[in-house]
Formats: C-alpha cells, structure tokens, sequence
C-alpha cells in the first residue's frame, strides 16, 4: 500500500501554499492554455525567451496540489536552460512518473523535480503532474509556429 | 416479485444491516481498508438479485427478442416485455407503450431532441432549461440548435441551489417550445418543484421533460401525478445495469413523433422505395437492443419494490441530515447545495485543499467519493468554484460510513494544514 507522504511531500504541499513564479510575463514571447477537465484544472504558462534561452518562466491558474505544486518547481527548474533541455527534462519527468510502481525511481537531472516520483502509485494523478509540463510544451512549439498569433 | 408499493404500509424500523447484506460489492476492501461507497450519483452498486438475474438471462435464455419464433427467442421476448412491463409500473405509466428502452438518460434526452426537438423547433423559437442541469440536459440542445436556430433559454438559481420560481413565468413566452428541466440535481441534490413546473408550463400549452436520473434512487416517481410529457431515466442509478435506460412519453405525444434512429425492429415494413414504421415504442428501438440489460432494470425494480419505501425514504433523510451536521461542523468545510428540498447529496469544499487531493486522500481510507464539476460546470460557474468534492448517499449507507468519511477529512486537514 502506498503511503500518502510519499505523494504530499513537504515540498509539494510548500510549493502548493507558496507556489513560485505564479504571475504573468508581460509581454511574454509565448503562453499557452492548458486544462485538465477531469479535475478542472486550468493553467497559463508564459515564457520570455533569449535565442535559445529560456529567460523567464512563470504560470497562472487554479488546480490542485499536485498541480499547482509540479507547475511552480517546473518554473523554478527551467529558468536559463535552453529550450534543448526543458524538453530532455520534460522527458526525464514524464518517464519518471508514468513508471510501473515497482521500477526503480530515475531521477537522472530532475533534482528536486524528483519530489513527484511519488505520483506514479496513483495512476489517475498523473495528468495533474503533467500538466503544467505540457502546457510548457504547447508554448514552446507555439514558437517555432510561423503562423503563431501571440 | 413483491408489487408492493408500500406507499401506505406503516413506518418500520429500516434495517440497514439486512440490506447491506444485498449488495455483494459492499463487502470489499479498497487499499485494505473497507469500501465506503459514497458515489452512488454516478452510479449505484446492484444488489445480488440483479447479478443473479442478468446471469440467468445470459446462460438459460440467450436468444434475440421479438422475431424468433423457437422457444429461447420466446423466453427471453417475453423476459423483455415483462421488464417494460415492470418500468411501466413503477413510474405508473398509464400505457406500457409509454415506456422506450434506451441506452440511458443521455440518450433519452437525445432522442427528444432529435424528434420532437428537431421536427417542432424553428428559428427563433426557445427551450427552456435550469441553471441545475447535466451536461446532457444541455449539449443535446444546443447540437440541435446549431442545426435549428432556436435558443436555449435558463432558469437561473439562488445561492442555496434553488431555482428561481419568481423568473419562471417570465421566461416562458410564446417561442417556448419545450421545458426541460432536472428532477433532482446530480451536483447539489435539490430536488426541483417539478409539479409546479408543469403546471406553469402547461397552462401555457408547453410540453416538459424531466431528467430524473438522480430521481428515481431516491423518490417515488409517478408520470401521471407529475404529468410531465417526457421523463427520462438511467437503471444504473437505479441499482440496475449500465447500458439500460428509460425515456417515458405520453403516448399520443410519442406517436406524433418521427423515428429515432433507422434499423431493424422499428419498421413495419421495408421496400427499396418506403418503408413503414413500427408503433410505439418499437419505432424508437432500432437493433438489437441491451436485452440483458433490460432484464437486469426489471430485477432492480424487482428489488426496489419489495423495500418499505417510506422508511427507505426516513432513513435517506436522517441519514443526510447527519452528514449534513458532521461536515458543518468541520472548520473550513463548506456545503454546497443548501436548498430547503434535497436528496442525498454532500456537495462540498474545504478551504485551501482542492476537491481532486480530497478525493485522492479519501480513497486511501477506502472512501469513495466524486471529485469535479460533476458534469455540471455551469453550476460550478454559478457558484464560483471550480469543482466540489461530492458524496452521495444510497439507503445502503450508513452513520458509521459518514464519520468514516469525517475522520478521513480530518486526515485531509491533516496533511494540508
């Protein structure tokens, strides 16, 4: 049986009541919507990129713990990586929490990120992880859009 | 099968213990705790004799219905029949050919749009619905109305959850076409004065559907008392199978109406050029249909039937009015849903935890809850949150269960606090 502290972690139920980076960009170079209808969990995340850099991150929204919590240490981890390593991260993450329960927790270069190995023993939990990650996606590609509207 | 309506039988004491004793799933255990079943408005658990039912029906009487003529195909036709039969009953219809067979509430809506809606409405016209309904009393109209033109129309509610009975006359006009409204609400329990509604209504020559798909598990349901036109419902809240549902319409209403969809069963004859339509109810059951299913709401009525309804009803009612208490009582809970007329329903937040960590908590202390917007995301909209955490009851439930449910919030206020 799983134990819910290893799902609520100090960390996460810190970043939850105090989560960083949670303000627009004005004017960000790009933002994205993403919602999770199962839970209603709605984000915003905006983006000020250097080149290749990703020189401010920061997120708006309403969600639960895992969420709000995943998004602030999202934003806190991708300040000045490049757009190179946002997405190997992105990667590292996403493995790390959709892994069968039993497998041995890789947490590679996800650092504190590795707070959320915990979701993996809650299946339908995943998507809240996730979902700031792939709201950062949608934005990122936004950019390599030529057609982008923002 | 008792046929009991037990309407006028005296108050006995309701044995829960027995009837938990029903209800196979009830003894489970979820991540080692025991189940606490609180999420019987999204579906209710079957009892025994619904399982045992539907398996008899698959192992000694599989065959398809109405155009066998050996004895299996008879046995399970006359099975079917006799389901309807029992439906016709126990919502008192006046005409068994009143009673449609569809896959569930949704799909009764849908069929309503689909005929009277798409044959009846114009460009211009209105249908009238509530601030309390399901997705699925809304999306079928407006699907509708970007073929058709017409407007969808609301009757907004209060705070508590109630609708505005003061609005209601003013709303309807000339251009209502059609009232649909729910019974009783899925998200915050309030059960509507849906007598009123059709009165008001039909003084006005406008026909009303009712969604009573949180209706029938809690409330006797008498067609021809409420003298709705429609009255749609779903078995598997009823503690019947998935898959099964009801739509009831009075019949000259019903026959005035085109076929649902085309097929098999629906017609009475067929030639490359025309075909012939089959009477009601036939005309809107096209294939084969969930026979089994079918079988299994039977049972479920069966079940329900041989209950003393009034004491069922007192034990809900005592038994919401203590989950009431006990979460008023919580610092930082807050009940959503607070209309003077309710069934089983705990609608709630709790301040500084989001609906969905309560809900994944709870399930760890084997309590099974809804975390959401319940389908209802205009009520979410309406009363400013973005989801609730939801229990609701069945007569199953019990006291223990809801300070169960209280000891694991406290775990909830625990870890976020």
């Amino acid at each position: 049986m799983s134990d819910l502290r290893d799902l609520y972690q100090e960390v996460i139920l810190d970043h939850n009541k105090r989560p960083r980076n949670f303000r627009a960009i004005a004017p960000p170079n790009q933002k994205a919507e993403g919602y999770n209808p199962l839970c209603g969990d709605r984000i915003t995340v905006y983006l000020r990129l250097n080149g290749d850099v990703i020189e401010d991150v920061a997120f708006e929204g309403s969600g639960c713990a895992i969420s709000k919590a995943s998004a602030s240490l999202m934003t806190d981890a991708l300040k000045g990586r490049t757009i190179g390593e946002a997405d190997s991260l992105f990667n590292e993450f996403h493995h790390m929490v959709t892994a069968p329960a039993d497998a041995p927790v890789e947490t590679g270069r996800l650092d504190k990120l590795a707070v959320f190995a915990g979701v993996r023993e809650y299946p339908v939990r995943v998507k809240c992880a996730s979902l700031a990650w792939h709201t950062l996606r949608a934005a990122l590609e936004a950019k390599h859009d030529v057609v982008s509207t923002e | 099968m008792s046929g009991l309506t037990a309407v006028s039988r005296p108050t006995a004491a309701f044995d829960v213990r027995r009837i938990r004793r029903d209800f196979p799933i009830l003894q489970e255990s979820v991540h080692g705790k025991p189940l606490v079943y609180l999420d019987n408005a999204a579906t209710a658990q079957k009892p025994q004799s619904v399982i045992d039912t539907m398996v008899r029906s698959l192992a000694e009487e599989n065959a398809n219905i109405h155009r066998g003529v050996h004895a299996l195909s008879e046995r399970a036709t006359r099975s079917f029949e006799d389901a309807r039969a029992k439906v016709k009953r126990f919502i008192n219809a006046a005409d068994v050919r009143e009673i449609v067979f569809v896959r569930g509430t949704t799909e009764a809506i849908n069929l309503v749009a689909q005929t009277f809606g798409r044959t009846r409405l114009t460009a211009g016209d209105e249908v009238l619905i509530s601030a309390l309904e399901h997705h699925s009393n809304i999306v079928p109209w407006q699907l509708l109305a970007e073929q058709v033109g017409f407007r969808l129309r609301v009757i907004p509610m209060t705070d508590s959850g109630e609708l505005r009975l003061d609005l209601y006359q003013g709303l309807l006009t000339p251009r209502t076409k059609l009232v649909s409204v729910v019974h009783v609400s899925n998200s915050l329990g309030t059960i509507n004065p849906v007598e009123e509604l059709v009165s008001v209504a039909h003084e006005r020559g406008i026909p009303v559907l009712l969604d009573g798909a949180q209706a029938v598990p809690h409330l006797k349901v008498d067609v021809q008392a409420l003298d709705c036109d429609f009255y749609a419902f779903s078995g598997h809240k009823m503690f019947g199978p998935t898959g099964i549902g009801v739509l009831y319409g009075k019949r000259t209403l019903l026959e005035s109406l085109p076929p649902y969809q085309g097929g098999g069963d629906m017609i009475s004859s067929v030639t490359f050029e025309k075909s012939e339509y089959n009477v009601v109810p036939y005309k809107f059951e096209a294939g084969t249909p969930n026979i089994t299913g079918a079988v299994g709401l039977g049972a479920a009525i069966d079940y329900l039937e041989g209950l003393d309804w009034p004491a069922v009803q007192e034990y809900e009612h005592e038994l919401l009015a203590y989950g009431t208490e006990r979460l008023s009582a919580l610092t930082g809970v807050r009940i959503l849903g607070t209309a003077a007329s309710k069934a089983s329903v705990l609608s709630f937040v709790m301040e500084h935890v989001h609906p969905h960590d309560i809900g994944t908590i709870l399930d760890q202390e084997g309590v099974a809850i809804r975390t959401g917007h319940h389908c209802t995301q205009p009520v979410m909209e309406r009363l400013g949150v973005p989801a609730t955490a939801r229990a609701s009851l069945a007569f199953y439930n019990t006291r223990d269960e809801i300070d169960t449910l209280v000891a694991a919030l406290g775990k909830v206020q625990e870890i976020f606090t």
